[in-house]
This record gives structure tokens, C-alpha cells and sequence, in this order.
């Protein structure tokens, strides 16, 4: 049975905790001299990049190289996706070179899904962002930095500022924060939050200001302007001053709070660089937590004959077509 | 006769019980000292989860005979198995290397049953990664034989002849829970691969 990381939701506490736990023990051997491991020898990795990534790549390809699997980098610039292949036949090609794993990223929603359960691939696939649907890995990383400094989530407050709308990260990390038991609070302005917001396990607000007192972490988000057509608030020096967070509002923030950001940031924005830099910034360190949670996700995909975590592929895909089902075994 | 502990087979017979367990341990803990002249620079590595547990009462008679503490930690092996794709992945356990770090050192590895010689095939591994010691040994509470690498242990609790079909189970309270030590010798295939190898 392949198991697949597509969405937070697939993940069960125990699992989520599991990841944590995981990447809990493979962190402490990062101060080694030698920090290559040979649990993953002779498995291949593909990292599937539809979409410009240079954080996210290279945190899987230092996460794969270090449990020694081989690395095949395959960017949508400089392939034959931009002469016009879809996705399916990338998918058929990586399978005929026997990829033990496919690490995808695509600017269209749900695309990670359709690869894992539509018959093209035997491998375990790993959602590395999806349009503006999930980001599993970044949210896992997010509660990992989360953990080492509330030492729990039990009541944690958690709040989300910012691009809701077009942000993976954000639904990722409300389903994964819900599961794990913190409490979280997206804060937007009324045009960034996605339809449906109501339905989702956490709380909404529009005043930032009434939220800080009460936060132990705060995450900025990007504001996507590349995925942006319209309108969605009158000026950036506006958004800024609303949604943005600067030293007035740090020096408001509880003690022991942490300041996060899942990158790229853009200073002066959604935070400004003074936070940004601060001793209660946790941005940097999210992105070393990236490889250990990483190696941990591929370690309990890849290494036994039978993953530890993840989606099960539903018995029969809906859309799935008969000529590829012989694939699907 | 008391209860028996989880995970124990129902008819297994104790074929080490607590004060044969603490004998053991005391004549291991005085046998390293004769073997290395010393405490000096020995270090402990138990391999978890019971292992560890064992190196910790090792290093605890070694600093009442000796009246020196020596180092102790615990070294997990799961990345370094050769078994790996045979099971379903599995959760690491944790790894302590004290400070004073392996390189030069006498390394003395713990282990709670010596079987296969798998697992410490995996230690030699992960310890090659971690530095270079000036010597390995290795220490095990009981020997069960049946090897199927060229692995020997340098100090034994107790060498117990057993079946391939027969599970061997240590208990000990600081891990299972249990109101006094044991070592259980039984015939249960179901729960066999369960045993440390």
C-alpha cells in the first residue's frame, strides 16, 4: 500500500506527533561531524518543481541527500514542461526511471492529489505546495519551531496574519495546529479570507491589535501579489499600517512569544525588518527545522516495507481513466 | 510465583530473576574495570531502549567500586538496520553522546540480548560515524546464541541455549514498569520477532 503526504488533514495526532518526534531525534544529529545517514541508500527522490521554489527545494534535497537517497532535481524551467508536457506525462517518464518518491510542487490545486491517486506513479508522493491549497511540510516544520519553544500546544495560541486567501501555509498549518489541540486565530482583512472560512477549525478576526495580547505565536503572511487580480485592499502603505507587523505592535505581544515566517518574506510589508531581525523572530531557525522535519517525513514514507504516516489512496480514484488503472497496483 | 508482565508468553519460565540480574551487573561492571585497568577512559553506550537502561546501572556499580563516574549515553541504531524495509517504518529511540565525545575512547556497548548480532553490526555502524574509538567491547545481560554474523560479546550476563522458535524477554523496572527484574525464557512464534536481535 503506497502511502502519500498530500494534506495535514491525512495526518491523525499520533502521526502528527510522530513527525515531531521524529525529526525530534534526527535534529540531534545534526551537530555531528558525519550527518549523512545510510537508512535511505539506493532510494531514488525525485523533486517534481512546477513552481519557483528555492527554500522548500533545497530543504528536501538536503533532507534526501543526508538520509543518502539519490536526487533528481526537475524543474518546470529548462524541461519538456515548457514545451507543453502535462503533468501526466512527467509522471509516466519518472516512473519508467523508477522514483521511489516524487516531491511535487504546482501552481494548481489538488495537483498533488491527482498524481498520487490517478494510476501514473507507483512512488509516495510529498505535496511541497499545491496552488493555494496545502503545504503539509511547512506547517509540520512550523509546529516542530513551535513545540521547542511553547513546549506544547495544549492550549497555545496560534495567530495567522495576513494572505489567508491565496496561502497553503495558512490552511496547512489550521488544520495541523487543530489536530495537534492548539487554538488558532486568523486575522485578514475581509478579501483575503477564502470562502468557507467559517467551516474551518479555528477562530476569525479583523482587528490584529485585539489579537496580540492574547498570541504566543504569531506567523506573517506573505501577501502573494503574483496570484493577486484585483483589488483586494486599497493601498500597501494601508495593508501595512492594518495587518502589518512592526516594533509597536512586537513590544505588545506576550513575553515568551515567538515571531514566525514561512518565507519569503517581503520587509516592510507584512513585517517590518526590525521584527524581522529580532531576538523574537524565529524565521531563520524554522528554515534549519525544515530539514530535520523533512528527513523525518521521507524516513517514515520511504524506509520500512510499509510507511508510518500518511493518505492511503482511496480504492478507486473518480476521474481515474481505465487504460491507466494497471498502473495503480 | 508472580504475574506475569506484558508481552511476556503465558508459560515462560524466569530464568533470571532480580538478584541473578544485579549479580550479573556487578560482576560486568568489575570485569570492565579488571579488562581496561580503570575507569579512565571508558565510556558507556547502551543501545535503547533497555540497553540503556542496563548502561546506566553498569556506570552506577562502576562509581561505587571505582569511586569515579564514567560517562554514559545511549546510541539508537533504527537508521542503521539492515532489516529496515523488512517492517513497517518505525519511530527512533534516542541518541546521547556525552560530551566528551567517542574519539580515543574504550567504548563499551550494552545491550540487553545478544542474538543475531544484528543490532551491534548496526552500533559498529553509528559509531563509525560518530568518531573514532580507541576500542570497541561490547556487553550483554544474556547471550542467546544463534549468531548469524561474526560477532562475539566481551562480557556476558548469562549464556542461555535456546531454540530459534523460543522468545527470550527482559523486564526491568525502570522501563516496563514491573515490581522487580526478570528475564524470561518462553515459546511464543507469534511475539518472537518482537525480541531484541
Amino acid at each position: 500500500m503506497r502511502r502519500h503526504l498530500l494534506s495535514t488533514a491525512d495526518l491523525s495526532q499520533d502521526d502528527a506527533v510522530l513527525i515531531l518526534d521524529t525529526a525530534e531525534e534526527i535534529a540531534r544529529l545534526a551537530a555531528r561531524p558525519i550527518k549523512k545517514l545510510p537508512t535511505l541508500r539506493g532510494r531514488t527522490v525525485v523533486n517534481l518543481f512546477f513552481e519557483d521554489s528555492t527554500r522548500t527545494r533545497t530543504s528536501f534535497e538536503v533532507a534526501a541527500k543526508r538520509l543518502s537517497a539519490d536526487v533528481i532535481n526537475f524543474s518546470a524551467k529548462g524541461s519538456s514542461v515548457s514545451k507543453g508536457e502535462s503533468l501526466k506525462d512527467t509522471a509516466l517518464t519518472l516512473e519508467a526511471m523508477g522514483a521511489d518518491a516524487v516531491v511535487v510542487r504546482h501552481s494548481a490545486s489538488g495537483a498533488a492529489y491527482r498524481l498520487a491517486n490517478a494510476g501514473w506513479t507507483t512512488s509516495h508522493v510529498v505535496n511541497a505546495g499545491d496552488g493555494t491549497h496545502e503545504h503539509p511540510t511547512q506547517a509540520l516544520l512550523d509546529a516542530f519551531t513551535m513545540r521547542r519553544h511553547l513546549g506544547g500546544f495544549d492550549g497555545r495560541r496560534v495567530t495567522i496574519v495576513g494572505d489567508v486567501l491565496h496561502s497553503r501555509v495558512a490552511r496547512s498549518n489550521v488544520q495541523l495546529l487543530a489536530t495537534l489541540g492548539a487554538r488558532v486565530t486568523l486575522v485578514a482583512p475581509p478579501t483575503l479570507l477564502p470562502v468557507g472560512v467559517a467551516n474551518w477549525p479555528c477562530e476569525v478576526a479583523y482587528d490584529l491589535d485585539a489579537v496580540i495580547p492574547d498570541s504566543d505565536a504569531i506567523m506573517m503572511l506573505r501577501v502573494q501579489r503574483e496570484r493577486m487580480n484585483g483589488g483586494f485592499f486599497p493601498t500597501q502603505r494601508e495593508y501595512s499600517r492594518r495587518y502589518g507587523l512592526d516594533a509597536q505592535r512586537l513590544a505588545r505581544l506576550p513575553d515568551k512569544a515567538i515571531v514566525m515566517h514561512p518565507g519569503p518574506m517581503v520587509r516592510g510589508m507584512e513585517i517590518s525588518a526590525e521584527v524581522a531581525d529580532s531576538d523574537r523572530s524565529v524565521i531563520v531557525e524554522q528554515v534549519a527545522n525544515g530539514v530535520s522535519v523533512r528527513m523525518a517525513v521521507l524516513y517514515l514514507l520511504l524506509s520500512g516495507n510499509e510507511s508510518a504516516i500518511g493518505h492511503v489512496a482511496p480504492q478507486e480514484y473518480p476521474h481515474e481513466n481505465t487504460e491507466s488503472k494497471g498502473a495503480a497496483a | 510465583m508472580p504475574a506475569i508482565p506484558s508481552g511476556v508468553p503465558e508459560r515462560a519460565r524466569t530464568v533470571l530473576d532480580e538478584a541473578d540480574i544485579s549479580r550479573a551487573l556487578t560482576r560486568i561492571a568489575h570485569e570492565i574495570l579488571e579488562r581496561a585497568k580503570g575507569a579512565e577512559d571508558v565510556m558507556l553506550l547502551g543501545i535503547p531502549t533497555r540497553g540503556a537502561v542496563l548502561s546506566r546501572r553498569i556506570a552506577a556499580r562502576i562509581a561505587d567500586v571505582e569511586g569515579t563516574t564514567v560517562p554514559v549515553g545511549s546510541l539508537d541504531v533504527t537508521m542503521y538496520r539492515d532489516d529496515l524495509r523488512l517492517k513497517p517504518a518505525r519511530a527512533l529511540e534516542r541518541t546521547e553522546i556525552p560530551d566528551e565525545g567517542v574519539d580515543g575512547r574504550l567504548i563499551v556497548l550494552v545491550d540487553d540480548v545478544l542474538y543475531s548480532g544484528r543490532t551491534i553490526r548496526a552500533a559498529l555502524d553509528a559509531l563509525n560515524d560518530l568518531g573514532r574509538p580507541r576500542a570497541v567491547q561490547l556487553a550483554v545481560l544474556v547471550d542467546r546464541g544463534h549468531r548469524e554474523l561474526p560477532i562475539r560479546a566481551d562480557y556476558v550476563g548469562k549464556n542461555l541455549p535456546t531454540s530459534q522458535r523460543e522468545s527470550v524477554k527482559v523486564r526491568l523496572r525502570e522501563h516496563d514498569g514491573v515490581r522487580h527484574d526478570a528475564v524470561y525464557l518462553g515459546t511464543d512464534p507469534a511475539t518472537e520477532s518482537e525480541t531484541a536481535i
